[in-house]
C-alpha cells in the first residue's frame, strides 16, 4: 500500500515536471546507461551539424527570417508522432520486453508562466538546455556559466515552488 | 563521404533524426525524451538542501545524465572531426541588424563578440549569460519541460499541455528577440 502511494506521488510530481515516471521497473547495472551516452553523442553531432545550437539560427527563427528551425522542429515532431502512433498501434515493447508506457501530461498554469519565461531565456541565450551542453562541447567554455546559471534557476524554482501559482 | 558530412546538414535530414530520438529512447528502456530534467537531477544530486522537489531517487534517472554528457561529447566530436570551415550563413537582414550591435564574428555557434569571459562582468554580458541562463533553468522547470520534453516528446504524444507550453515558448521568444533583446544588445 505504501508503495502505491509512493508511486502515485511520483506520478503527480511527474505530471508537473515531465519527469520520467514510466521508467522501467527492471534493475540494471550502471553500464546499461552507456547506451544513452551513445545516443547522446549522436544527438549532439546532429545538433552541431544542423546548427540547431547556433545562437544565430535561433535569432533568425524568432524574427521569421529563416525556415530552417521550423523545418527541423516540424519534421522532428512529425517523426515522433508517427513513431509513437506505431509503438501504440503495434504494442511495441522495449528491448527488455517491457510494454512501453508514456505518462500523460496534465495542464497547470506553470506551462504558461514558465513557458513564457523559458521563451525569454531561449531568445537571449540562443539555447535550450540540450544545446547548452553541446555548445560547451564545442569549446565555448563561457557557456558553462550559462549552464550553471540554468542549474541555479532550476534550484530556485524548486525552492519557491510551493509559493508559485500552478 | 567525410566532405559530405562536414557540410551543414539540411533541416529535412536533421529534423527526422531528432524525432527518431523519441522511439529510440522508448524502445531502449521506456525513457521519455526530455533534457531539462537533467538540470533537476543535478540539483537533486549536488544540492538537495532538504527541498521536497529535489528529494527523490535521482540515481534512477541517471540515464538522463549519461544522455546529456553524450550531447557534450557529441559537440566536441562534431566540432573537431566534422567541422564546417566556413562561417555560418545567416539572413542578410539579421547580419545588418547585428552589425549595428557590433556583432560581426560568425565563426562560432556562439556569438563570440558578446558572449566571452571578458564581457561576463559587463551589464550586457551578465544579462545575456547569467540572467538568460537563469530564465532557461527556471522557466523550463516551471513549465515542466523544454523544447525536447514538451515540443517534441509531448507533441509526439498529442498532449494538449505540451502544445500550450510550446506556444508560450514561442510567444516568449518572439517578445524577447524583437522587443527586449535589441535593448540589451544596444547596451
Amino acid at each position: 500500500m505504501q508503495q502505491n502511494t509512493g508511486a502515485e506521488k511520483d506520478l503527480q510530481l511527474g505530471a508537473l515536471d515531465a519527469m520520467c515516471v514510466n521508467e522501467s521497473t527492471l534493475e540494471h547495472k550502471w553500464y546499461h546507461n552507456l547506451k544513452y551516452l551513445v545516443i547522446g553523442i549522436l544527438f549532439g553531432i546532429v545538433f552541431i551539424k544542423s546548427e540547431v545550437v547556433s545562437w544565430f539560427r535561433i535569432q533568425e527563427m524568432f524574427r521569421l527570417q529563416s525556415f530552417h528551425m521550423y523545418g527541423i522542429i516540424g519534421s522532428a515532431v512529425l517523426t515522433g508522432m508517427i513513431s509513437v502512433f506505431l509503438i501504440k498501434k503495434f504494442n511495441i515493447k522495449t528491448i527488455y520486453g517491457e510494454p512501453i508506457k508514456i505518462a500523460p501530461k496534465t495542464f497547470n498554469k506553470g506551462q504558461i508562466y514558465g513557458g513564457l519565461l523559458f521563451g525569454f531565456g531561449w531568445a537571449i541565450t540562443g539555447a535550450c538546455p540540450g544545446p547548452l551542453f553541446a555548445q560547451i562541447g564545442t569549446g565555448a567554455t563561457i557557456i558553462a556559466v550559462t549552464l550553471l546559471s540554468a542549474i541555479s534557476g532550476t534550484w530556485v524554482y524548486g525552492y519557491l515552488r510551493e509559493k508559485l501559482p500552478h | 563521404m567525410l566532405e559530405f558530412l562536414k557540410q551543414p546538414w539540411p533541416w529535412y535530414v536533421a529534423g527526422p533524426l531528432v524525432g527518431l530520438t523519441v522511439p529510440i529512447l522508448l524502445i531502449l528502456g521506456n525513457k521519455s525524451f526530455g533534457i531539462s530534467s537533467s538540470l533537476r537531477h543535478i540539483c537533486a544530486s549536488c544540492m538537495p538542501a532538504n527541498i521536497p522537489f529535489f528529494k527523490y531517487d535521482w540515481k534512477k534517472e541517471a540515464w538522463n545524465l549519461f544522455f546529456v554528457f553524450g550531447i557534450f561529447l557529441g559537440g566536441a566530436i562534431a566540432i573537431n572531426l566534422l567541422s564546417n570551415p566556413n562561417p555560418i550563413e545567416v539572413n542578410p537582414k539579421l547580419v545588418a541588424e547585428l552589425t549595428g550591435y557590433g556583432i560581426t564574428n560568425y565563426n562560432n555557434l556562439v556569438p563570440e563578440d558578446i558572449m566571452n569571459w571578458q564581457s561576463l562582468f559587463t551589464v550586457k554580458g551578465f544579462l545575456l549569460m547569467v540572467v538568460g541562463g537563469f530564465l532557461v533553468g527556471f522557466g523550463t522547470r516551471y513549465a515542466g519541460g523544454c523544447t525536447s520534453g514538451h515540443a517534441i516528446m509531448g507533441l509526439s504524444n498529442l498532449q494538449l499541455p505540451s502544445l500550450i507550453a510550446t506556444i508560450c515558448f514561442m510567444i516568449g521568444g518572439f517578445i524577447m528577440a524583437n522587443l527586449i533583446l535589441p535593448l540589451i544588445l544596444s547596451l
